[in-house]
């Protein structure tokens, strides 16, 4: 009686967990499937395969869309952001954590309410008028430096208390430099959380839409997801075109996300463990 | 810098920046505002989607740590979404929930529940009911995987010592499993109530603040005064929101070192 009562709370189960899961991954296969129609199948919208693959589609997506240049656009702000953000944060977390003085634990205090605290977007678009940043590849990949940061020295700030103090001494007894310690001693040691931050850094940077909405108003210069929202916008009766160049937004994303699963997930859950 | 503008009637149409008082505080402020609703809307954002993730997310992460064979597929599968970014997820839901077009009423029809078709974005009894349920869809598996990550943290053997005293399930979930993921749902509070007080291009995407001013939060109320070019009211708004979430995130840090010096 017991063991069959065990069996069909089993069933239950596994039937709640494929079905949670089928909702996730229904809306993706309508949108794959969809964008390999012809126009009017794809107005249809529905699960039916596709009478024949129209790649098509994703090259008229790409040139219509201008997908080429806001690829490149999204890559050069995410790696270059991304780069300036994860080496700034390392120096920063380095120092406030092995300066344990009350100003350092201020500064400390005050770079993490970054992470939370929203941007004042349009007193901003002030200072770049002033800095003549609007508008220009280099503003935006300041901005997004800056703005991550903060994350940066939240997660770095607690693997520079790992690495022990007895090898900075070491290294300075045998004459290294303030520099040669940084670079050649401790950011070796922090790759693993280095990689982390920067995974993570950059996929929030490649998904970021409301900073170029404000400071880009320049087709040339827009990353994907404006891109994408303006394509959406302008051939919204043409379904398999819209399919296809969200599935092309989505593409460089999902390869991250197969390749460096392991560091995001536990990056996006570190600050969870570690407090 | 933000907050003085915030003073002042910067717009697009002059060049002069005069200064103003408090007079673009006393417009959100004023009785009967139409802000006062936005404010609301965003406190009603902030309540209800992080309790429509966080507890279904509790029962999946129960269900996924239960040894259930493939587990870890559903896992990656749930997660994926969360890596997504924003815009993506929206337009993909706008085709989705399209009123003639969209799948979902699509196949309704095509299953005979023609009248469970709904306006889903459009119609302002089912607009909000459509941004839970696409924002839970995003987030469900990222709160899942931190309640995982805690529940692993858990020693089986006070499980089985509950059993052995003859604990049923909520019984065992009320006095050991939720006491022991106190850390685990703080997080998950934190994370959820920042990010939804600041909630933008969902939002943005899927109603853009409509039917009328139905879905309007603040972040979409700041870029609707930076689209009309009267910057002056869009930094106050904004100011308002930055002095909101200053207090939480203080409140947030004390909270989370606390935590730290307690291990």
């Amino acid at each position: 009686m017991n063991r069959t009562r065990r069996q069909v709370y089993r069933i239950i189960q596994y039937l709640v967990a494929c079905l949670i899961s089928l909702v996730v991954v229904i809306p993706f296969v309508v949108i794959v499937n969809n964008s390999l129609k012809t126009r009017e199948e794809a107005n249809r919208m529905n699960l039916a395969l596709p009478s024949k693959l129209q790649w098509e589609n994703y090259r008229v997506a790409i040139e219509r869309g201008k997908l080429g240049i806001s690829f490149f656009n999204s890559t050069l702000y995410s790696a270059f952001a991304t780069a300036i953000a994860t080496l700034v944060g390392a120096m920063t977390a380095f120092v406030l954590a092995r300066r344990k003085t009350r100003f350092s634990q201020m500064c400390y205090f005050f770079l993490v309410l970054g992470i939370t605290l929203p941007i004042n977007l349009i007193a901003l678009i002030r200072v770049m008028q002033v800095l003549h940043l609007v508008n220009t590849r280099l503003g935006i990949i300041l901005v997004y430096g800056g703005m991550n940061v903060s994350f940066a020295v939240f997660i770095l700030y607690g693997f520079v208390g790992t690495i022990p103090r007895e090898l900075d001494e070491a290294a300075i007894i045998d004459g290294a430099s303030p520099w040669h310690l940084f670079f050649r001693i401790i950011l070796p040691l922090l790759r693993p959380a280095l990689t982390t931050v920067a995974v993570l850094t950059f996929m929030g940077i490649w998904n970021d839409f409301m900073v170029p909405l404000y400071i880009l108003n320049r087709a040339s210069l827009w990353p994907m997801t404006l891109a994408v929202y303006n394509f959406f916008g302008l051939y919204q009766q043409e379904w398999h075109l819209v399919f296809a160049d969200i599935v092309l937004t989505c593409l460089p994303i999902f390869v991250i996300y197969l390749f460096s699963q392991r560091y995001i997930v536990s990056g996006m859950i570190a600050g969870a463990v570690k407090q | 810098m933000g907050i003085y503008y915030s003073f002042t009637d910067w717009n697009r149409y002059s060049d002069q920046v005069r200064f103003v008082g408090l007079e673009n505080y006393r417009a959100i402020f004023a009785a009967k505002s139409v802000y006062y609703q936005y404010i609301g809307n965003t406190l009603k954002f902030t309540l209800i989607s992080n309790l429509v993730k966080i507890i279904p997310a509790l029962f999946l992460a129960l269900l996924f740590t239960d040894n259930l064979r493939g587990e870890h597929v559903h896992r990656t599968i749930l997660f994926f979404p969360a890596t997504l970014s924003f815009i993506v997820i929206g337009l993909v839901f706008r085709s989705i929930l399209h009123p003639e077009m969209g799948f979902l009423n699509q196949t309704l029809r095509n299953l005979g529940l023609g009248f469970a078709a709904k306006g889903w974005l459009i119609h302002p009894r089912w607009a909000w009911f459509s941004i839970y349920a696409v924002d839970a869809w995003r987030g469900l598996g990222y709160v899942m995987t931190i309640f995982i990550a805690g529940l692993q943290s858990i020693p089986r053997t006070y499980y089985e010592a509950a059993s052995i005293d003859g604990a049923g399930f909520f019984h065992k979930l009320f006095s050991i499993t939720i006491p022991m993921l106190k850390p685990a749902i703080t997080v998950n509070l934190v994370f959820g109530i920042t990010y939804s007080l600041r909630v933008f291009d969902i939002i943005f995407v899927l109603t853009n603040g409509g039917p009328g001013r139905v879905t309007e939060v603040m972040n979409t109320a700041v870029f609707r005064e930076f689209a009309l070019g009267t910057y002056g009211v869009g930094v106050a708004l904004s100011t308002v929101l930055f002095v909101v979430m200053g207090v939480v995130s203080v409140l947030v840090i004390r909270l989370m070192n606390r935590g730290e010096v307690e291990q």
